[in-house]
């Protein structure tokens, strides 16, 4: 058994197999060498992991689709274990005296071309096999186990760390847990371990050189361990735990269909978080009084080309529609920072969080916005849709944006085409915007407090430099007293204002802010029923009298 | 030395998958076998060269055998085509 820590993101336990999540395609330097002898040792070494894994390949198809499918993988052997390819490698490392990796990425290059210049379909195909082979070595060679995360069992996804485009890849049915090496508190990693309700470990010390793909691993996420081919004893220990936190959750479940109402008669709205359509089912099944933020940039994400206004309608419809008439709040594309989108092309800076990135976006490349606006208006006859605006600093940014409603607007009207009339907010997550939330609330019909970016914008730490994590703090009197402004200020104005970032989801805090009189917390489905047993069993006037 | 020649009747030609199983009975043999085709002569226990002489049905192919066990190696592998390729 090997015992590993991380950092806690969601608590629970899950105990499962194990799969080493592979990054996409290799980038592969030239780098000279010193000691070619302790090169090819490194390869032979990355050559005989690489074999184990095929044996195991071809192992699992042979039982599960029968030998001639599984053949595949005994070609595959053959090709890593074949002189020439070795030759090749060899004399590339010894002549050009460089790392094995560029001798294995050339070498592959080389074999597939050979195939590729055959005038035959079928071996030309065979180039495939061949790059297959070479990235499997450079895989090994790199530290990452395997092929791409095994998703046949559910499993427990140890990666270095997720970027936001492979999270949104993965069959969320099939993950128990996610383990990273890398990646904060705050990462996208994080959130969708947040939203999925699993235990989840964050700079873990791990090293993804070790060979765990396909053990079996228990995560213990209230805790932060990780156990890597667990003993008896501590199976056996966990197992009674993952029972008793069945039962705990279990009881939560009672509190369905009850209103969020304190001892002394105060309200709040328990909303959830969602990133994607698929996350609907979680948040009917906890409860959840509606949607405060769905993240729509994952339709961006998920795609390889500006989802089409025909596309986007059918998913805000559909969100609407299974919401039967709960609010659903729909934020328009946040992407830029660490939420890139290739075809978006946007440029590299230096400091991406400061730079060009959602409303800034939207409101320069108008065609973008216009899109997704008419999407969303027309999506809004068919439920309770409300708009939010992120990154809001200005109110010239606001009166732009009622510009482009307004054009949005006439141009559906001239074309017959029916749309609603969706409730409008924006985002609080810049001091500025904090600041200037009296006036700003004249012009909007909600705030929502989107309190990673508030924290991290207020604090000036990078929320994606884990280095900072122990300087990142939310409980700040600084963001508190904000929140605690921003709520007074929109009751002035005569709307309401909830949060929508993580600390919403804090239930250390969950007093203070029904205190405040935030009148919504939008949290990750999961703590829906754990919030609302707190706010069932608060009373606010002698909460406030005791502090 | 011994030589044996064969023409390939498998509808699919050496390919992947019958290249592999060549190469892992040849590779039974500690004698020296080439597979050639049209002049082009390969190792035959290398399964890119195999691979690459790209043999189609209908083609010929030519094996020679050289080596202490080239007796047994070219009765095996004779065997082998007449019942695989």
């Amino acid at each position: 058994m090997n015992t590993y820590y991380g950092k806690s993101v969601f608590g629970g336990i899950a105990i499962g197999r194990i799969s080493v999540y592979k990054k996409g395609e290799q980038q592969v330097k030239r780098v000279k060498i010193m000691d070619a002898d302790a090169e090819m040792k490194r390869y032979q070494a990355a050559k005989m992991v690489a074999m184990e894994q095929l044996q195991g390949l071809y192992d699992k198809a042979l039982k599960e689709v029968g030998e001639a499918n599984a053949a595949i993988f005994e070609v595959h052997q053959m090709m890593l274990d074949d002189d020439d390819y070795n030759d090749s490698i060899e004399n590339i490392v010894r002549s050009q005296e460089v790392n094995v990796e560029y001798a294995v990425a050339t070498t592959g290059d080389n074999f597939a071309q050979m195939f590729a210049a055959m005038d035959d379909d079928y071996m030309r195909e065979r180039a495939a096999d061949v790059k297959d082979i070479s990235e499997r070595l450079l895989n090994v060679l790199d530290g990452k186990a395997g092929a791409a995360a095994d998703t046949s069992e559910p499993a427990i996804i140890v990666a270095d760390d997720l970027a936001p485009s492979e999270t949104v890849q993965l069959d969320k049915d099939m993950v128990l847990s996610f383990v990273t090496v890398h990646g904060s508190l705050n990462s996208h990693t994080a959130i969708l371990a947040r939203t999925m309700a699993i235990p989840a470990l964050i700079g873990t010390s791990l090293s993804l050189d070790e060979d765990i793909d396909g053990k079996l691993g228990i995560v213990d996420g209230g805790k932060g361990v990780f156990y890597v081919d667990p003993d008896e004893e501590t199976l056996a220990d966990m197992k009674k735990r993952q029972m008793e936190e069945q039962e705990k959750k279990e009881l939560l479940q009672t509190l369905k269909g009850k209103e969020n109402v304190t001892l002394d008669g105060q309200k709040v709205m328990l909303y959830a978080n969602i990133g994607n359509i698929k996350d609907l089912a979680t948040v009917l099944k906890n409860d959840a009084g509606g949607i405060g933020l769905f993240r729509s940039e994952f339709i961006y994400l998920e795609k390889d080309h500006y989802p089409t206004e025909e596309e986007q309608f059918q998913i805000y419809k559909q969100v609407a529609e299974t919401m039967a008439g709960k609010r659903v709040i729909i934020r328009t594309l946040d992407i830029g920072a660490d939420k890139q989108c290739d075809y978006f092309e946007l440029e590299h800076e230096e400091n991406p969080a400061l730079g060009y990135r959602a409303i800034r976006i939207c409101l320069t490349r108008p065609e973008v916005f216009r899109t997704q606006l008419r999407a969303l208006f027309r999506a809004s006859v068919f439920g309770k849709i409300a708009i939010m605006y992120p990154m809001i600093t200005s109110m010239k940014e606001i009166k732009r944006i009622q510009e482009v409603v307004s054009s949005v607007k006439e141009e559906l009207t001239e074309q017959g085409i029916a749309f609603g009339e969706p409730e409008q907010g924006i985002m609080i997550e810049t001091p500025a915007a904090a600041l200037m939330s009296d006036e700003l609330a004249k012009e909007v019909d909600f705030f929502s407090i989107g309190t990673n970016d508030l924290t991290q914008y207020t604090l000036a730490i990078d929320r994606q430099n884990t280095k900072l994590d122990e300087f990142y703090d939310p409980h700040h009197p600084a963001i508190l007293r904000m929140i605690s402004m921003v709520v007074e200020n929109a009751h002035k104005a005569g709307i309401w204002a909830g949060i929508c970032g993580e600390l919403g989801a804090d239930m250390s805090l969950t007093r203070e802010f029904l205190a405040m009189g935030v009148d919504e917390l939008s949290v990750s489905p999961g703590s829906v029923l754990p919030i609302r047993k707190i706010v069932l069993e608060t009373n606010v006037e002698e909460y406030k009298a005791g502090k | 030395m011994k030589e044996f020649k064969y023409v390939i009747t498998d509808p699919e030609g050496i390919h992947a998958r019958p290249a592999g199983m060549l190469v892992k009975a040849v590779k039974e043999f500690a004698c020296d076998i080439k597979i050639a085709k049209g002049g082009k002569a390969m190792n035959c226990k290398a399964i890119f060269g195999v691979m690459g002489l790209a043999a189609k049905k209908g083609d010929e192919v030519t094996l020679t055998f050289d080596g202490a066990d080239e007796d047994a190696a070219y009765e095996a592998i004779s065997k082998f085509m007449q019942e695989n390729l």
